[in-house]
């Protein structure tokens, strides 16, 4: 065991891959001598050189097209887009390419690809560089998308990803990278499609995903001091989704909460809601809540991100309200 | 050398230099220092320029391609007419340039093509049943044979030019001789995606070969409004590239140049751009009127510059064209066609579980789900 943080549980994860498949290769904006933005390729260009791990020029729509072009050659790549909020920018290759190309050519050409992406807020970077988006991906038919919530998961997912021959987007929380926690030794490998439960409760769950994750958990920590016992699922992968577990959870407490950091219209956990409505209603006690960021740009100043996005507070206070 | 002005279309012909001299070195010379001139073999009276890069057979092999496109052409307007086909691009009139870039790829090397470009996917490999179902509104048209290095016809217009730079790049890393050619039309340069394919290319030095068929109109819009570059040809240089512009309709420049280009980029020698300059004679597709917005005049004088007529002219003054043999290739072509369009059209309709099982290598929980209800009605 030893212990990593989220960051350099990136680099270890894409270093695992590419010492098994010596196929793998990797591009993006300055990912190579500068080891990323957020410092999480570091290292990487001295293990596996300059043909690998490539920087690119700032075009997304090429770094994505052209890890699409090399994956149908038999080719996987890990393409990183710096913020996820540029996949906007490239979205006609993730949207319309990507994500089809399985379809379209009847299940013949796989796109092994991992798209990279550092998403959410917390960092006061404001409106066009702090959104979560990984309901934007969610949408897309033929793409998978995970947002691992801790450095194993990271690693195991990354593994997973990498070894998956569908394009995967691949959502690293910003407001995560500097929390550490121990690893296992040897070989991380994962499953996509897996929810966790991180907290065994009785009275109601909460599902959240990578940046709310260590926030339910703090809320389930509290409402316990109030004698509510909260069962927190880290949904870690939205397509696939493990519907199962969320279903069974809410089957046992009757109460279902999501917290997301999606603005609130189409956030992941509206699918997930009408899902439990659909599928679990005769055994809920009460309405499903969902508590999210309002509908509107995420704000740069300090208190108003701290407003917008869900709190421990708000989990606890949405929680002992509605839970009667 | 006639001091007649290459063939070009209404609005170009002041801003273009006359074609260039050509001399043995001809398409050195013309590629790639000159992308403003316009390299020419074939006259449209037929008449040489130059040495050939071809042999009289191998003439007559491309004469008998480029018939056959046409009568694919012809025929596939007629069924979109019949209400047999969903709708259709024609390219009536680019033969020569699609078929001559055609005839310069190796089995091994990849193409990137567009919706107009039927005789050029055909000619380097894709099945015309294919393409045909493809354009009856059935996607398994795009489940290209495993040993055809060709991508389904782009629809978008401009992503598959970044696709053929992925596709070369991963090629050279593996240390191949492969080289990808993408070929879009003079509306697709107006698209980001053709700067990023372009300095992505030029940067990562990769073995593609941008094919550019200048068509004159984007749907209705003229090639003059829709770049104020001279050419497209002279875009290359901001990415550090060389470039070609040459007559798309003659049939042995197209060959001799992107010949050059491909093979520049199976040595090592990094991408280049070539503007194959040509006319479309038809409608963008079959749901527009181009009488709305060009002059007729202009279509005609076109005619005058038809890519077949021009071959057969020189055939015939080589012996090698007779009004039987013409006869003959139709005859064969349509048979071929015909065939393949009984193929596309007799298919059984896909299946509701086709619509599920292609979405991922493992059907997710809940696509398994939806199919069952969709099984189930």
């Amino acid at each position: 065991m030893a212990e990593l943080s989220y960051r350099d549980a990136v680099a270890y994860g894409i270093a695992q891959e590419m010492r098994r498949d010596p196929r793998l290769v990797m591009l993006g904006e300055d990912i190579a001598a500068a080891g990323g933005v957020f410092k999480t390729t570091v290292g990487l260009l001295e293990e596996f050189g300059p043909d690998r791990v490539r920087d690119t020029p700032i075009s997304e729509q090429a770094i994505l097209g052209a890890a699409m072009g090399a994956a149908m050659t038999g080719v996987p790549v890990i393409a990183e887009i710096m913020f996820s909020d540029f996949l906007a920018v490239c979205f006609d290759i993730l949207a319309n390419e990507m994500a089809k190309t399985r379809y379209m050519t009847g299940g013949q050409v796989n796109i092994p690809v991992v798209v990279r992406t550092a998403n959410g807020g917390g960092s006061r970077f404001g409106a066009q560089h702090s959104q979560s988006v990984e309901n934007w991906a969610m949408m897309i038919p033929g793409l998978k998308v995970v947002a691992p919530s801790s450095p194993a998961d990271v690693i195991g997912l990354m593994a997973a990803s990498v070894r998956d021959p569908d394009p995967v987007v691949f959502f690293e929380h910003k407001s995560l990278m500097a929390g550490k926690a121990e690893i296992p030794n040897g070989e991380i490998v994962d499953e996509l499609g897996k929810a966790k439960i991180l907290r065994a409760g009785t009275d109601c769950t909460i599902a959240a995903l990578a940046y709310m994750v260590p926030r339910a958990l703090q809320a389930a920590e509290q409402l316990a001091d109030q004698g509510i016992s909260a069962e927190v699922i880290d949904v870690r992968s939205l397509v696939p989704l493990d519907t199962r577990a969320i279903l069974s959870s809410v089957t046992k407490t009757s109460r279902f909460y999501t917290v997301e950091e999606n603005p609130r219209l189409c956030g992941w956990g509206a699918e997930i809601a009408s899902i439990v409505a659909d599928e679990a209603f005769w055994d809920l006690d009460g309405p499903v809540v969902r508590v999210t960021t309002p509908h509107v740009p995420l704000p740069a100043a300090e208190s108003l991100e701290d407003m917008a996005i869900p709190s421990v507070d708000r989990i606890v206070e949405t929680v002992t309200k509605t839970i009667g | 050398m006639s001091s007649r002005k290459p063939g070009l279309g209404r609005g170009l012909e002041a801003l273009i230099p006359m074609a260039s001299q050509t001399t043995n070195d001809a398409v050195r010379e013309t590629s790639p220092d000159a992308p403003k001139d316009m390299f020419q073999l074939i006259e449209p009276d037929g008449s040489v320029l130059d040495r050939l890069p071809v042999t009289l057979e191998e003439m007559r092999a491309l004469y008998a391609d480029m018939v056959e496109a046409r009568v694919f052409d012809h025929k596939s307007m007629a069924m979109q007419r019949q209400g047999r086909l969903a709708t259709y691009a024609p390219f009536e009139g680019q033969e020569a340039a699609q078929i001559g870039a055609a005839a310069a790829l190796r089995p091994q090397d990849w193409l990137a093509a567009t919706y107009r470009d039927a005789a050029l996917n055909w000619r380097a490999g894709y099945p015309w049943r294919l393409l045909i179902l493809g354009r009856t509104g059935d996607e398994r048209g795009g489940e290209v044979p495993e040993s055809v290095r060709i991508l389904p016809p782009s629809i978008t217009v401009g992503g598959h030019m970044i696709h053929a730079v992925g596709l070369a790049w991963a090629e050279k890393l593996k240390g191949s001789d492969s080289v990808a050619l993408t070929s879009f039309g003079d509306g697709a340069t107006s698209e980001g995606d053709f700067h990023e394919a372009m300095n992505f290319a030029a940067v990562y030095e990769t073995p593609t070969v941008f094919f550019c068929q200048n068509n004159g109109f984007a749907i209705s819009y003229p090639v003059h409004e829709q770049t104020r570059s001279e050419t497209i040809a002279v875009k290359a240089e901001a990415y550090g590239m060389p470039a070609a512009r040459v007559d798309g309709n003659d049939v042995a420049a197209v060959l001799a140049v992107v010949r050059e280009a491909v093979d520049r980029a199976r040595r090592g020698e990094g991408p280049s751009l070539i503007e194959a300059v040509t006319y479309r004679l038809g409608p963008h597709t079959t749901s527009d009127d181009p009488g709305r917005y060009r002059d007729e005049d202009e279509g005609e004088d076109w005619r005058s510059k038809d890519p077949l007529t021009r071959i057969r002219k020189l055939l015939e003054k080589a012996r090698g064209w007779t009004s039987e043999w013409q006869e003959e290739l139709e005859k064969a072509a349509s048979a071929k066609i015909e065939e393949a369009v009984e193929w596309a059209e007799n298919l059984a309709q896909p299946e509701p579980e086709d619509l599920f099982d292609r979405m991922f290598s493992t059907p997710t929980p809940s696509l398994q789900e939806q199919k069952k209800i969709a099984s189930d009605g």
